[in-house]
């Protein structure tokens, strides 16, 4: 049994969503491999080699993996992938856009969002926007899973860090090309692993008002998300999405403000610790789920919030 | 140039599902299926590709019941051209669909295929990525923006961060995401048109694949249910209650 992480990162920082990766690895693998490929990325190597429990780091470095383009981490894992008895990325558009690809070309299944581990071939995982939950046998000999971040714990300890295996292998086919990338710039925690957001729907009327979720989000320090509904009509930016179509989150707080609740919505956020629901419409289906439920107008509300938060 | 559409019959995004009470799956008797809504949008790009007179010809295709012919009937109605429904009674793996779709493309050659980044129902998103590896034909997923480019094609796709920009060769495999286009409706006019549309049935066993059994579903249950708290009064006794009782802030 032995099993391969594929760490995401951005060639500098490591993304938290390995440290729960990881987390899920070490309940099927004492000595889980962690594959680094990028493009100088020693940094990033070096991130993983620190956390708890890890002893072994496999770091590919080559300019051909500067972007990660499916197609040449796909054929770069084949080539190492016998060896393995599973395959684990975080359930990330990273994660998503990369494992089938190699578990077709294994000729083997591959379970998403993974959100429970039972044995080294039984996995929990939902299914219908989060409202069934799916447990499946794998029979093949290699298990390909993408993990559900949030329902592992991360990994945060660390440790004086392990040795680094350099392995050199350059593999660009030429049928894919980056052209660019447009990221979205924010100050703010990141939202899948943020402990507390705050989220705006259409009920915040239009970009500019929504600021005042902005607002919130600051004095608490959390981070900004937002329903399909605030995404489609403009007032911020998609990868601000929590949903089935989105982001899955799973913080300690959080703060649904002029959100319906729509199941694609509850999809992303119904594992929260705690809910509170601002919103106009007492019978909002969010109040149904909603820890905290306070009915009122937000653009009143919100304001208080902030007032009595920062004088606290 | 020939555009393949894959399409899902699925229960209807606004059903609320029920899981059987056996742990077998969830209840399908007598409720509405639709297209599964990524798909739509996959289909109502390949039109509009056929309308800008950049395809030739667009087949939609599905694995399934016969009941998805009624699917195929719609994407006839909103522009495809033809349909191929691979009937089956069986469900079937991603792995397994992918493979019945690569046959499929093998006899059809088309430049490109387009799905839709998942379906609601299974959530996997995986058909489309195993298509391309199986085909060894490259992917673009999630994309939310489409320029031809004679034999190659650049795609937005919606990343976690925010949005890439990838060029891809011809022919490749396009997953979509919501927002790449507003689908049509399909007129009255259209619907009876699409009935004398050509719909070939192809039975799965008759294609000569061997698929293997690759996951076996032990049980499908309702998750925990969530219940309701208190409404509080003002934003006075949600702070406190946050700090005090929940202890969260």
């Amino acid at each position: 049994m032995s099993t391969l992480v594929i760490v995401e990162h951005n060639n500098k920082l490591m993304h938290p969503a390995t440290r729960n990766t990881f987390a899920a690895a070490l309940q099927l693998d004492k000595n889980p491999v962690l594959l680094v490929v990028g493009h100088e990325c020693q940094a990033v190597a070096a991130q993983a080699a620190a956390m708890a429990g890890v002893h072994a780091v496999w770091l590919v470095d080559s300019p051909c993996y500067a972007h990660p383009i499916a197609e040449n981490i796909c054929d770069l894992v084949l080539s190492m992938a016998s060896s393995f008895s599973a395959i684990l990325t975080p359930a990330s558009t990273f994660g998503k856009n990369l494992l089938p690809r190699i578990a077709a070309k294994l000729d083997v299944a591959q379970v998403s969002d993974v959100t429970r581990i039972i044995d080294s071939n039984t996995f929990e995982h939902p299914i219908y926007a989060g409202n069934a939950i799916e447990t499946v046998r794998v029979l093949d000999k290699i298990k390909a899973l993408t993990i559900r971040t949030t329902a592992f714990d991360a990994v945060h300890d660390e440790q004086s860090s392990c040795s680094i295996e350099h392995i050199d292998k350059a593999i660009s086919g030429a049928k894919t090309r980056f052209i660019k990338q447009e990221l979205s710039r924010s100050e703010r925690p990141e939202l899948g692993s943020a402990k507390i957001v705050v989220s705006g729907g259409r009920g915040l009327q239009n970009a500019e008002k929504f600021k005042l979720i902005e607002d919130l989000a600051d004095v608490l320090g959390a981070a900004v998300g937002a329903s399909r509904a605030a995404v489609d009509a403009g007032f911020v930016p998609n990868d601000y999405q929590v949903g089935q179509t989105g982001k899955v989150v799973a913080p300690t707080l959080y703060i649904a403000v002029g959100i319906s609740g729509a199941v694609q919505h509850l999809a992303g956020m119904k594992d929260s610790k705690v809910i509170v629901a601002i919103n106009k419409d007492e019978d909002a289906p969010i109040f149904q789920i909603a820890s905290y439920g306070l009915v009122g107008d937000l653009f009143e509300l919100v304001p208080q919030m902030i007032e009595q938060l920062k004088t606290a | 140039m020939k555009i393949l559409v894959a399409v899902k019959r699925v229960i209807d995004p606004y059903v609320k599902i029920r899981v059987k009470g056996d742990g077998t799956g969830v209840d399908k008797q007598n409720i509405k299926m639709s297209m599964n809504p990524f798909d739509e949008i996959a289909m109502e790009q390949a039109i509009r590709l056929l309308e800008q007179k950049i395809a030739t010809e667009v087949i939609a295709v599905t694995v399934g019941t016969e009941a998805s012919q009624e699917t195929l009937r719609q994407a006839l109605a909103l522009g495809a051209n033809r349909a191929i429904l691979v009937s089956t009674a069986k469900e079937h793996c991603s792995l397994n669909i992918a493979k019945i779709l690569q046959k499929i493309v093998n006899d059809e050659k088309p430049d490109l295929v387009l799905m839709g980044k998942q379906a609601i129902d299974g959530d996997n998103n995986q058909t489309p990525q195993m298509l391309a590896a199986l085909l060894d034909w490259p992917q673009a997923t999630f994309v939310s923006g489409l320029t031809m480019n004679g034999d190659s094609l650049e795609a937005v796709r919606e990343v976690d961060g925010g949005l890439e920009t990838l060029g891809v060769n011809l022919p490749a495999v396009i997953s979509v995401d919501l927002r790449l286009n507003e689908p049509r409706y399909a007129s009255l006019p259209n619907i009876m048109k699409a009935k004398s549309k050509p719909l070939t049935m192809i039975a799965l066993e008759t294609m000569g694949l061997e698929l293997k059994e690759h996951i076996e579903v032990l049980s499908v249950t309702a998750p925990p249910t969530r219940s309701g708290g208190v409404k509080v009064d003002s934003v006075e006794e949600l702070i406190n209650k946050l700090k005090h009782e929940a202890k969260v802030l």
